[in-house]
């Protein structure tokens, strides 16, 4: 499944797609829960019982703002979380 | 109406309606939906995987209680207690408030589930345009999601959006869509990013001299080129099937098809009760596994 979390106003689009069938044999080590800095990554289980990374509520409405941090202006040439997710689960619209 | 009395134009018609040929009590699993959502509740029962009856109601400012008023309105008219219903699941806003629910599923897969009860196994795109947020899914024949998106961060494009226009309007928000088509030509639609700008710029458009139809088209617009470019994220597939109050509203959907090129599939059943009838149907399928045993319980 491909879960997208985020929203869409005025100033653009910004949501982090993870899909979710590579979190169910995830071969990083949940790296996603260490790799973002600011801790949006939480481990749930989902309706059909299947382990998989998702962003946490208190996040999902600020993405805009939470993740500029770890945008090329922040001093990243890669983002953190889908660098962390071996299996390149995690990726971001914007 | 007394005088002073202010007229809801927004409310909508709540309903509760049992299945007659079917008696309750031949059944072996009765599950129930408990959807308690921004807006509106519902309250599904089926009876051996099958729909036997439901409530629609307003939220009111308690999701416990809008849980079980929306119930106990369908139990009183089946003639059932609660007892006698197996399993519980309560989805939606208020998913985990709902007091006799077993069970908390999120609303995207119940409102798959539903959809694929309701429009058939060929649903693959869904759009529910609930009360105060916006989600498309994407769901495989057996309606397990596999692709989703929602939009909660304001209300534009939604249910209560429409409702703000009603009142501002002062006209009924069931006559709403028919009365979008009765315009000379389409207008430009209007602020689809927030529903006070929204509002702010209908009003403008009434001083401008615009007849209230052309600003209900204008905002019947605005609500269907917000949710396609919502849907058009994760594409859609064929066959395509809207849930939610918003579906009722002929001025958004045939619009919404007009842009997206495809029709939506039509159904005999209320597209509000999708979320609770795939919530009682996620009851159903886990009583099936349990063997039932869980009624004493």
């Amino acid at each position: 499944m491909i879960a997208n979390y985020g929203y869409k106003d005025g100033s653009g689009e910004y949501y982090i797609s993870i899909d979710t069938d590579k979190c169910t044999s995830c071969t990083a080590g949940r790296a996603c829960l260490t790799g973002c800095p600011k801790g949006m990554f939480e481990i749930i289980t989902d309706d059909y019982d299947d382990e998989v990374a998702a962003v946490k509520q208190s996040f999902r409405r600020t993405l805009a703002f939470d993740c500029t941090g770890c945008k090329p202006a922040g001093g990243y040439t890669s983002l953190p979380c889908s660098t962390a997710c071996t299996p390149g689960a995690i990726k971001h619209s914007w | 109406m007394t005088a002073g009395e202010k007229k809801e134009y927004w409310r909508w018609q709540e309903n509760c309606w049992i299945d007659e040929s079917k008696n309750w009590r031949d059944a072996k699993i009765i599950t129930a939906g408990i959807d308690v959502g921004s807006v509106s509740s519902q309250a599904v029962i089926c009876v051996d995987g099958e729909l036997y009856g439901f409530n629609s109601m307003r939220t009111g400012n308690n999701s416990p209680d809008s849980a079980t008023n929306a119930i106990n309105g369908v139990l009183e008219k089946s003639g059932m207690k609660l007892e006698d219903v197996t399993y519980v699941i309560g989805t939606g806003y208020g998913r985990v408030n709902v007091p006799f629910a077993h069970k908390a599923i999120t609303e995207i897969a119940c409102h798959a589930r539903g959809a694929n009860y309701m429009g058939g196994n060929t649903i693959r795109t869904i759009l529910d345009m609930g009360g105060q947020d916006c989600k498309a899914i994407h769901c495989d024949e057996k309606g397990k999601v596999t692709n989703f998106l929602m939009n909660d961060k304001c209300a534009a494009g939604t249910g209560r959006g429409m409702e703000v226009i009603a009142d501002l309007m002062q006209i009924p928000i069931a006559e709403l869509g028919p009365r979008s088509f009765e315009v000379d030509e389409e207008p430009e639609a209007v602020s689809s990013t927030c529903v006070v700008f929204a509002k702010s710029e209908a009003l403008g458009l009434l001083k401008a001299g615009y007849s209230k139809n052309k600003v209900i088209a204008a905002y019947c617009q605005a609500m269907a080129e917000r949710v396609v470019s919502l849907i058009e994220r994760i594409g859609v597939e064929n066959d395509f099937f809207i849930t939610g109050g918003i579906a009722k509203n002929p001025g958004v959907v045939k619009r919404i098809e007009k842009l997206l090129g495809t029709k939506a599939a039509e159904t005999k059943y209320d597209s509000q009760i999708a979320g609770a009838l795939g919530a009682a149907l996620f009851g159903y399928t886990l009583m099936q596994k349990q063997g039932a045993s869980a009624k004493a319980a």
